[in-house]
């Protein structure tokens, strides 16, 4: 199959680009810092661009889903308080195993609810998605407070996931590692049933082609409510891993990230999960070599990165092709 | 012979456009149908209104004795019609193999029926693996149809299969059509190339404004050229 090269190097290439401008110490420890951050973004991404590009809905409540599945961690993490404080491994993965598989559940569910009574409703027409999917956003954002308080509430960290490992001379959080592997975890069990199973395959021949998807004998809309409800309880998961990694969990949370995941999606190629993974790790980077070369640039620089891609390739790094 | 399909009365409209309004049409089971008309006439809106992408207003739609004309398309297939639309419908990201997976209903092909692909289309063999994307035009109609006809379908609806394609490969895919019609196969097919109509056709329907008005045998129409001057413009040796 022809690989696409240009822009399957653009990640090595801008990794060893910066590496000039810093010790080698502190490029390793601001690149697994921004590969951490990529993934935990790629998780809110990665639902949000199979959700546009199987059933082309744009949702702009997906931060909620961020914001829903972080509170479900303040309660799971406060409910196990001597495992949390454990400095045992397992105690720590059991911790986050816990928040995870409640963040997916509720998460998940919630997204059945908002696929039946809010996006059935406006297939194929983006204005109206757009504006219900907003005041979508606004609700579940009242409805956060509502439950949670308006309060931020603090979660800890287990303390084995605290602290840092020294590796060639750069501080390494082990949080961060740990959202490394998460990531990759999910990028491959993604790309591995997308690309292996017969329900990948028919999203990915959904996302070029719904009707002719439907003329093959497929139930397309069942699909749509499963990618929905998977791209939710990713967007939880997500939720989870920034809300431990930042500490404090406010309704914001989520919706705060969403000006960074749409940046993803359209660096990436709207649709594309293999996109959303490579423009996650590259806003990544890109938030902590720009924090640490020119910090006043730090807020801009991903939309200046943006534009350059999109200059460059106009319908991001792997476009998706649609009929 | 009886009818699989029939239509009786079929309306439908595409937004504010009314395009078929009133369509009486019959396909006999083993028979190869040719649905044939001018530009514009209905011909696409009314086979993709059997498939349910277009839903009729009014009339009614019946196959083999099961009223489809209000059933969704994924039922509609699933009662064993294969679908080769004008475009092709390609899904041109995915590799041949998994195109053809796609269209098989169970994870495991019928290995005698993929023979048939293969023996028909030996091209597609070769590009197993490669993107449907980067083959040439023939090759896509070629997969279009080697989809419906991985497996044994009761109707097959084909949608000017040889539109823009190189003589060679729609001399193949007359060839392919000719077994099919051999083994008893039941095809509607919307067609503009006079040699493909008169190689594979049985029957005839003919569109005009949304209606059809005429039907008969193939042969009978291929003989009277009057007639198709009539209801098609000119003979259908013009249209080869």
């Amino acid at each position: 199959m022809k690989r696409d090269w240009p822009a399957q190097l653009l990640l090595p290439v801008f990794l060893l680009a910066a590496l000039p401008f810093m010790s080698f110490s502190t490029w390793l420890t601001l690149t697994v810092a921004g590969a951490a951050m990529g993934m935990m973004l790629f998780l809110m991404a990665s639902g949000l661009t199979l959700v546009f590009g199987l059933m082309d809905v744009i949702t702009f409540a997906h931060g909620a889903f961020i914001s829903l599945g972080a509170y479900v961690a303040t309660d799971v993490v406060a409910a196990m308080p001597e495992m949390v404080a454990s400095h045992s491994w397992a105690a720590a993965l059991a911790v986050l195993a816990a928040a995870l598989t409640a963040a997916i559940l509720i998460t998940g569910v919630s997204g059945w609810i908002f696929e039946v009574v809010i996006i059935r409703r406006v297939y194929g027409s983006h204005l109206r998605q757009i504006l219900i999917t907003v005041g979508g956003l606004i609700v579940a954002q009242e409805l956060l407070v509502a439950v949670w308080g308006a309060n931020p509430i603090p979660i800890a960290k287990p303390a084995a996931l605290q602290g840092s490992v020294v590796i060639a001379g750069a501080s390494i959080e082990i949080f961060r590692l740990v959202a490394v592997a998460l990531g990759l975890a999910v990028y491959v069990c993604l790309q591995l049933v997308l690309s292996r199973t017969r329900l990948g395959l028919m999203v990915r021949a959904g996302v070029e082609n719904i009707e002719m998807v439907e003329a093959l004998g497929f139930r397309v809309k069942r699909l749509f409510v499963a990618v929905f409800i998977v791209g939710c309880a990713l967007a939880g998961v997500g939720g989870v891993m920034w809300g431990i990694y930042q500490g404090l969990v406010t309704p914001a949370i989520g919706p705060e990230m969403m000006i960074l995941v749409f940046i993803i999606l359209i660096m990436g190629g709207m649709g594309s999960v293999g996109g959303a993974f490579v423009a996650a790790i590259l806003v990544g980077l890109m938030t902590n070599y720009s924090g640490f070369l020119a910090p006043k640039l730090a807020l801009g620089s991903n939309i200046v990165l943006m534009v350059v891609i999109l200059l460059w390739r106009p319908r991001g790094l792997f476009p998706l092709v649609k009929s | 012979m009886d009818e699989l399909l029939k239509l009786s009365g079929v309306v439908t409209h595409i937004g504010s456009y009314h395009i078929l309004h009133g369509v009486d049409l019959s396909v006999r089971r083993g028979r190869v149908t040719m649905l044939l008309g001018r530009n514009g006439a209905g011909k696409t809106t009314t086979l993709r209104s059997i498939m349910g992408l277009w839903k009729p207003r009014a009339g009614s739609i019946v196959f083999d004795g099961t009223p489809i004309g209000t059933l969704d398309t994924p039922d509609i297939a699933r009662l064993g019609i294969a679908y080769v639309p004008e475009t092709m419908g390609i899904f041109s990201q995915l590799t041949v193999g998994e195109n053809m997976k796609l269209a098989a209903t169970t994870a495991r092909f019928n290995a005698a029926r993929l023979d048939d692909v293969f023996r028909f289309f030996p091209i597609l063999k070769t590009k197993w693996n490669d993107r449907a994307g980067l083959m040439s035009g023939g090759q896509k109609q070629m997969l279009a149809v080697a989809r419906a006809i991985v497996e044994n379908r009761r109707l097959m609806i084909i949608d000017e299969p040889t539109k823009g394609l190189a003589p060679a490969v729609i001399d193949q895919l007359i060839a392919c059509l000719l077994e099919l019609k051999a083994r008893d196969t039941t095809i509607l097919l919307v067609e503009q190339n006079f040699h493909m109509a008169q190689s594979v056709g049985d029957d005839v329907a003919v569109m005009d404004n949304g209606r059809v008005v005429h039907t008969g045998t193939m042969a009978a129409l291929a003989r009277d050229t009057e007639l198709q001057t009539r209801l098609l413009g000119l003979s259908l040796a013009a249209h080869q």
